[in-house]
């Protein structure tokens, strides 16, 4: 499996036409303390760049947006509950929702690993 | 999510090199570089606090004096702008006051202090906003009779103390503070460190405000910090502390178009200014305590788990817009969503159900009285 990364701080993990998506460790840690998430819907269709989930911290609202298009297959609705899982564990436990891809192609736009890395470290 | 650089420049407080030391997180706050945290993170903060001692840089505050050659000259004078009573305000005591415009609307909120010694009578010690000292002093030094005159005093810093065991923290370097009662100063000796020390704060619990020059404030923080019951806290948790302790935010639930009886202010406009006036606005301000203010600002708690944040419209049970919220976050004593906000006086009764419009959907919530979470204030016991 081959995880993407975006600039706005998103992880993907693809595996086949299914990928999982989250926040990176270095956006929770920008949050701060997670208090609430609000999840997409399951068969809910997300734009590539679009607005896909909302995290909360104690201070502020900010938007997840979906690394690819595609329709959301399944939520993390253990998030709903606790959503410390996010700053725990958020490249596994802390996961947002599974996409069905409906372009492969756009995965060439994001950053792999070794590029994430260089970015996060620019900033 | 990174925040757009930063051109403006930023002024730094005393204890800048220690916050960073200390690993803080520093934002931009009312023209200066501030702590919003600490690596613990604001949850961690705000629990610190409400259950030990959490010390607060506040230093980007105003401090000033007020001088004239007798308390009753300058008290008059600062009643003159203020619907507070400070000819009555005893010795080493502290008064929570308005600044009010003509109309009615609030400047700012500002503490201010008559010193305990004698020696100094005719001085009144005010702090004010960080993001409103530069109106305030022009308002103020504008507005002074002949004989009173106002002293910034930009050569201190200010930390704030709070929680339930600052006093056992404080009587182990200053044994007469741990005996002031609250909403009481006094000039006293912190170590060797001379301080002005007063038994407020802003957070809804005991603690204690310590003004010390600056070039000593980071010798008192840290002789605080290696007490065991003593963490840094930063503005995010005193911003969640503040809000479940219902007390207002200026700039955001209090501003120069809310007048103190739409904000719940009452206890600042003093029963003998009720009968006398004679402050900024006074007969609208007056009015509205007599017959009802259009608009009140109340305590609001979303039914479910999404905040509700400043700027969110709130509906009636019709969908009537009636108010917006002015405040709003998580409360982590509370567990869950709280707010604060203005809404049609005839919605402000508390268990009255309301509708919050969050990012298009509607959520439930129910007007709450405030405090969220009850002050613990220092109270002499009767002996």
């Amino acid at each position: 499996m081959t995880t993407y990364f975006t600039k706005d701080h998103e992880w993907i993990r693809i595996d086949g036409d299914l990928a999982t998506v989250g926040i990176t460790d270095y956006a929770q840690s920008q949050l701060g303390d997670v208090v609430y998430c609000e999840l997409p819907e399951v068969g809910a269709t997300l734009t590539k760049g679009g607005e896909a989930a909302v995290v909360e911290s104690v201070k502020a609202a900010s938007d997840v947006f979906s690394p690819v298009s595609g329709v959301v297959q399944e939520v993390n609705a253990a998030l709903t509950d606790e959503p410390a899982k996010i700053n725990e564990a958020p490249e596994s436990d802390g996961w947002f929702f599974k996409i069905v891809l409906s372009d492969s192609g756009e995965l060439a736009e994001l950053f792999d690993e070794a590029a994430y890395k260089a970015f996060v470290e620019a900033l | 999510m990174a925040d757009a650089p930063d051109s403006e420049i930023l002024l730094e407080t005393p204890l800048a090199a220690l916050h960073r030391e200390l690993g803080a997180r520093m934002v931009p706050f009312a023209g200066y570089s501030m702590p919003v945290q600490y690596p613990t993170g604001i949850l961690a903060e705000h629990n610190w606090t409400r259950e030990h001692a959490g010390l607060f840089d506040v230093s980007h505050m105003g401090q000033a004096f007020l001088i004239g050659p007798d308390h009753a000259t300058t008290a008059r004078a600062l009643e003159a702008l203020t619907p507070g009573d400070f000819q009555s305000l005893g010795l080493g005591r502290v008064r929570y006051t308005l600044l009010t415009t003509p109309e009615g609307g609030i400047i700012d909120d500002l503490m201010v202090t008559r010193p305990l010694d004698p020696a100094e009578d005719g001085t009144l010690y005010l702090v004010v906003n960080a993001g409103r000292k530069t109106i305030d002093y022009a308002h103020i030094a504008a507005n002074l009779p002949a004989g009173v005159r106002l002293e910034i005093a930009d050569d201190r810093a200010l930390v704030a103390l709070q929680g339930p065991e600052a006093a056992a923290v404080m009587a182990r370097h200053c044994p007469m503070a741990a005996g002031m009662g609250f909403m009481t100063a006094t000039n006293a000796a912190f170590d060797a460190i001379d301080c002005a020390i007063s038994r407020s704060g802003y957070t809804g619990e005991d603690g204690y405000e310590i003004s010390v020059k600056a070039d000593h404030a980071e010798a008192l923080v840290r002789a605080l910090l290696a007490e065991p019951e003593v963490a840094p806290i930063g503005l995010g948790a005193r911003d969640s502390l503040r809000l479940e302790a219902g007390l207002c935010l200026y700039g955001h639930d209090i501003d120069e178009a809310t007048t103190p009886a739409e904000a719940d202010l009452g206890f600042a406009v003093a029963k003998r200014r009720r009968t006398e006036g004679g402050f900024p606005g006074a007969d609208r301000i007056l009015a509205e305590f007599a017959d009802g203010a259009p608009r009140l600002r109340v305590g609001i708690r979303p039914d479910g788990k999404a905040p509700a944040r400043e700027g969110t419209a709130i509906r009636d049970a019709a969908g009537v817009t009636i108010g917006i919220i002015t405040s709003g976050g998580f409360g982590p004593t509370v567990g869950g969503p709280i707010a604060m906000g203005y809404v049609a006086a005839d919605s402000a009764l508390p268990g009255t159900a309301v509708t919050l419009v969050v990012r298009g959907k509607d959520l439930a919530a129910t007007v709450q009285p405030l405090p969220f979470v009850p002050h613990r204030y220092f109270r002499k016991s009767a002996s």
